[in-house]
């Protein structure tokens, strides 16, 4: 693009690529959303937010702790003062902060696994934590195995300035896309057939957008898998915290500790806490390694996206309050559980089936019925209707390159539930609207 | 408990290289520091710090202003109500009180010269992250900026370990002031194109780290003809912008730019932060400012990487939208700058030490040629280790700044009290005058045969991974920041 003196300005080539993926329809749906946003008064037709996959259910309980807790973010003297605050840069992050973080992960795993402060590093959100540990497993051109449908940010977090490529492991609702390790060893096989060189497998847990956790079996399949292959696992763990029972999550550190690390040192997990804790916005994200160079290295590379030393010290004195972080951990649990229950009960009355799932903030809903054909030109069309005429942005399952059409994740934790009655019921006469339309003369709904 | 073997060959090449810049001397004194650190009761005999170039001259001002607004804290009776709207918001684009608070301090901190539009402001990870992206954004593997000796160690790592770019180096020296010349950078540009090195940019600093000097408008006019001629990038490093105390005033990039319609904007880029002005490192607040819209949307899309808490956004963007805060804030931290300074340079002299004549930063860029034993990089470091080891001061030796010229150290002065002032100056004054006894002994000791005195305690540049890893427990080396006090 040439400016006023007819000339390009040179750019890198990495600047001018659409790798940044923001041109996804993941991303689209915001903008939609941000020109036309619901409001209950002021604008009840705008668009309903349920692309978003964030946490708003339990704020009320971290402003009550900050209300009866004002040491939490004043200021005092000595090592607690403003100067020594305003002045910590150390990589290696308060040792209070990580202490708590480490604390935390124990409660919600329920003490299943043990954490050690000293290998948590701190980064500005799992985003940067996921970029980090590609750069450091991975050199330009290698390749890392995730299974699909995943996260859309991948495409950028992993690939984009890294310069590696994701290699997808594709999963089929025929058993509620689950990976097995079947699919594991065919992606592997046909990466290496390709001369892709897998420097790693990073799964989510939960995962992100099927709601689900992974079964232990799996886990431990994937733990010979990785030993055999000697390729390293990432477990990105962010919505650990949201599974609705905590005796179904299984995290990949309690199978490590069960073999007593043999192995471990392929491990590595992530976390943050913008979606147990709903703060996205103080950018606290942590990588946990079993491996002490890539701690070592991942601290020295963390210069580059480290945690505000405000937010780490009024996040500190908040999770360090062990009863306060158990009964958080609980009762957002619980918030999160019901909601789902609600929305997966609603969709059922309008005829929707979602995923059977037990973790997230998002169902991840079956809408194939409404295709006139199972293909991803089909699936985006209903999603600009489902967009432009019913005004919910909720994601297409393609952006999270899912294999198979007609999936979307629809977010229900990120608005008031008065907004989401608002937005079932839109979504609930849109399913009888399309119903109606396919009734033949007779009555009947045809296929 | 530390697992299995450290199986090199699982990590990557950005791993495993050294870019991460540790091994170097720059390095090595804070470790000095942090083993024997000076505290005026507990240990007064211990490592003075002047390794560290940070303002804590006026924090009493800013805990005042955040005494004074409650409101600026979303954790506050009186700012709760903003809480979960802030933690909320994640945009890349920042929050509008902050974009715009930041604009306006970097329009007050040239003296309402210059114009910032906040649209054009995009965080980073402190400016650390800003280098780093810029290079990701302008440079491919391989390119080259260039950059005038000397500069900030950190600036290795900063603009080339994970991007793969490189910085060469234009040839500066203290034959006119460690000025920046037309013959020099047209030999460093052709000397990198007989290398077959593309050369994307330069990169520059100012007010300069380390020489504590702000650049004249003429060189800032050469470079910008350089740059508009060869179709290459100039970034400007200004994160010391509001730490200029004494005349000559700060000429900033911005100000000739937008006085000159020839000068072609799209090479333009400026960096800055809140770490060195403000003296708020911990809080992460680097900023890119680019004139060229396709360097800000993608500058911005990166910036994902390196967000600035909304917390400490909307704490900073109140305050530095108080502007009768801001403008009586940046004239007081002057003021404090110049007469520390003033008190140090005065202590420097009086024992003979003559240092750069300086305008602006937190240091003093130190001639110290005259104790040098030989003129060479090892003899600056031989006196360095004395300086640190004997007379108990970290200072940072011009050779980890890549100056061509043997025997300059940068010496920090804005991050200690009066008193520490005065006692690092006692030393001084003690280790020259007693030129009696630790230079005598430094000048006539007789060189052992692999060239070093054995009797003087060495901490030379070591690669970290010789103290890793056959050790059962994880070795986390300090970093080479403020230690951890909390």
């Amino acid at each position: 693009m040439a400016n006023i003196f007819g000339l390009e300005a040179p750019l890198s080539k990495m600047a001018i690529s659409n790798a940044h993926g923001e041109d996804s329809p993941y991303f689209a749906g915001w903008k939609a959303y941000n020109e036309d946003p619901y409001d209950a008064k002021k604008n009840p037709s705008g668009v309903i937010q349920m692309g978003l996959a964030e946490n708003q259910v339990s704020f009320d309980l971290l402003e009550n702790y900050l209300e009866e807790h004002p040491e939490a973010y004043s200021w005092s003297s000595g090592p607690s003062s403003f100067r020594e605050n305003a002045l910590f840069q150390d990589y290696h992050g308060l040792q209070s902060f990580r202490k708590a973080i480490a604390g935390f992960m124990e409660k919600i795993r329920s003490h299943r696994a043990k954490f050690d402060p000293e290998r948590i590093v701190l980064t500005a959100g799992a985003t940067a934590a996921n970029e980090l540990l590609t750069f450091i497993l991975a050199d330009p051109g290698d390749a890392l195995l995730v299974p699909t449908p995943y996260y859309p940010g991948f495409d950028r977090d992993l690939q984009w300035r890294t310069r590696v490529s994701i290699v997808p492991i594709p999963c089929h609702s025929t058993n509620s896309f689950q990976l097995t390790l079947q699919s594991l060893e065919t992606a592997y096989a046909d990466a290496e057939a390709s001369n892709l060189r897998v420097k790693a497998l990073l799964i989510t847990n939960p995962s992100n957008p099927l709601g689900i956790s992974s079964p232990r079996t799996l886990l431990e399949d994937i733990l010979d898998f990785i030993s055999k292959k000697n390729i390293h696992l990432i477990s990105d763990e962010i919505y650990s915290g949201s599974v609705f029972d905590a005796t179904d999550f299984v995290s990949i550190a309690e199978i490590a500790e069960e073999r007593s690390h043999i192995s471990s040192e392929k491990i590595h997990i992530v976390y943050s806490l913008s979606k147990d804790l709903g703060l996205p916005g103080f950018r606290v994200g942590a990588l946990y390694s079993y491996n002490d160079r890539v701690v070592k290295t991942a601290r020295r590379m963390s210069s580059f996206s480290l945690v505000s030393s405000q937010t780490q010290k009024t996040l500190s004195f908040m999770l360090s309050d062990e009863e306060f972080s158990l009964k958080f951990i609980e009762t957002n649990r619980m918030r999160l559980k019901e909601r789902h229950s609600c929305v997966v009960k609603e969709l059922r009355d309008s005829g929707i089936e979602c995923l059977k799932g037990n973790a997230g903030l998002f169902c991840w809903v079956n809408l194939g019925e409404f295709l006139e054909k199972k293909n991803r030109e089909e699936e985006l069309k209903l999603w600009k209707v489902i967009l432009d005429e019913v005004k919910l942005n909720i994601s297409p399952g393609s952006s999270c390159h899912c294999s198979e059409a007609g999936w979307f994740r629809v977010c229900f934790a990120n608005m008031s539930k008065e907004t989401l009655e608002v937005a079932l019921r839109r979504l609930r006469e849109f399913s009888e609207k399309i119903r109606g339309r396919r009734r033949s003369p007779n009555g009947e709904i045809c296929t | 408990m530390g697992f299995g073997e450290s199986e090199e060959q699982l990590l990557s090449k950005v791993a495993t290289n050294g870019g991460h810049g540790e091994n170097s001397s720059y390095f090595d004194g804070w470790k000095a520091y942090d083993r024997d650190p000076y505290h005026p009761i507990q240990n007064p005999e211990g490592v003075i710090q002047m390794g560290l170039a940070e303002n804590l001259l006026c924090h009493d001002l800013i805990e005042e202003w955040i005494r004074k607004n409650p409101a600026a804290s979303i954790c506050t009776e009186e700012g709760v109500s903003q809480f979960s709207a802030v933690a909320n918001f994640q945009d890349y684009h920042g929050l509008p009180i902050f974009r715009q608070g930041v604009a306006k301090f970097m329009e007050k901190g040239r003296g309402g010269r210059v114009r910032f539009d906040p649209e054009r402001i995009v965080m980073s990870g402190g400016a650390t992250g800003a280098q780093e992206t810029l290079a990701f954004c302008l440079a491919d593997p391989g390119d080259a900026f260039l950059i005038p000796v000397p500069y900030y160690p950190a600036f290795d790592r900063d603009f080339c370990w994970r991007t793969r770019a490189r910085l060469l180096p234009i040839h500066c020296d203290s034959s006119n002031n460690f000025n920046i010349t037309t013959s020099a950078l047209e030999a460093a540009y052709h000397q990198a194109q007989k290398s077959n090195i593309r050369v994307k940019g330069i990169l520059i600093s100012n007010p300069s780290n380390p020489l504590g000097t702000t650049m004249s408008k003429q060189t800032l006019q050469i470079l910008l003809r350089f740059v508009n001629e060869k179709r290459i990038h100039l970034i400007c490093d200004e994160i010391f912008s509001g730490t200029v105390f004494k005349s000559p005033r700060f000429v900033s990039l911005s100000e000739i730019v937008e006085a000159d319609p020839t000068i072609d904007r799209d090479l333009i880029h400026v960096v800055y932060s809140l770490s060195k002005d403000l003296g708020l490192p911990g809080f992460r607040v680097g900023v890119i400012y680019s004139y060229n819209n396709a360097v800000v949307a993608c500058a911005r899309k990166m910036s994902s990487f390196g967000l600035v808490s909304s917390q400490t956004q909307y704490l900073l963007g109140c305050m530095l939208g108080d502007e009768e805060f801001t403008s009586e804030y940046l004239v007081e931290n002057a003021r404090r700058l110049a007469e520390r300074h003033g008190v140090f340079t005065a202590g420097l002299a009086r024992v003979g030490i003559r240092c750069l004549e300086g305008n602006g930063g937190l240091f003093c860029w130190m001639d110290l040629r005259a104790l040098l034993k030989e003129e060479t990089v090892e003899g600056e470091l031989e006196l360095w280790r004395v300086i640190v080891n004997e007379v108990k001061l970290n200072v940072s030796p011009g050779s980890s700044f890549h100056c061509a010229e043997p025997g300059w150290f940068r010496v920090c002065f804005a991050n200690m009290d009066e008193e520490t002032t005065e006692r690092a100056l006692r030393r001084i004054r003690v280790f020259v005058n007693g030129e009696g006894e630790e230079v005598k002994m430094m000048k006539t000791k007789k060189k052992k045969k692999n060239g070093w005195d054995e009797e003087l305690r060495l901490s030379l540049p070591r690669r970290f991974e010789e103290d890793l890893v056959l050790t059962p427990r994880l070795m986390s080396p300090h970093s080479p920041l403020v230690r951890a006090t909390i």
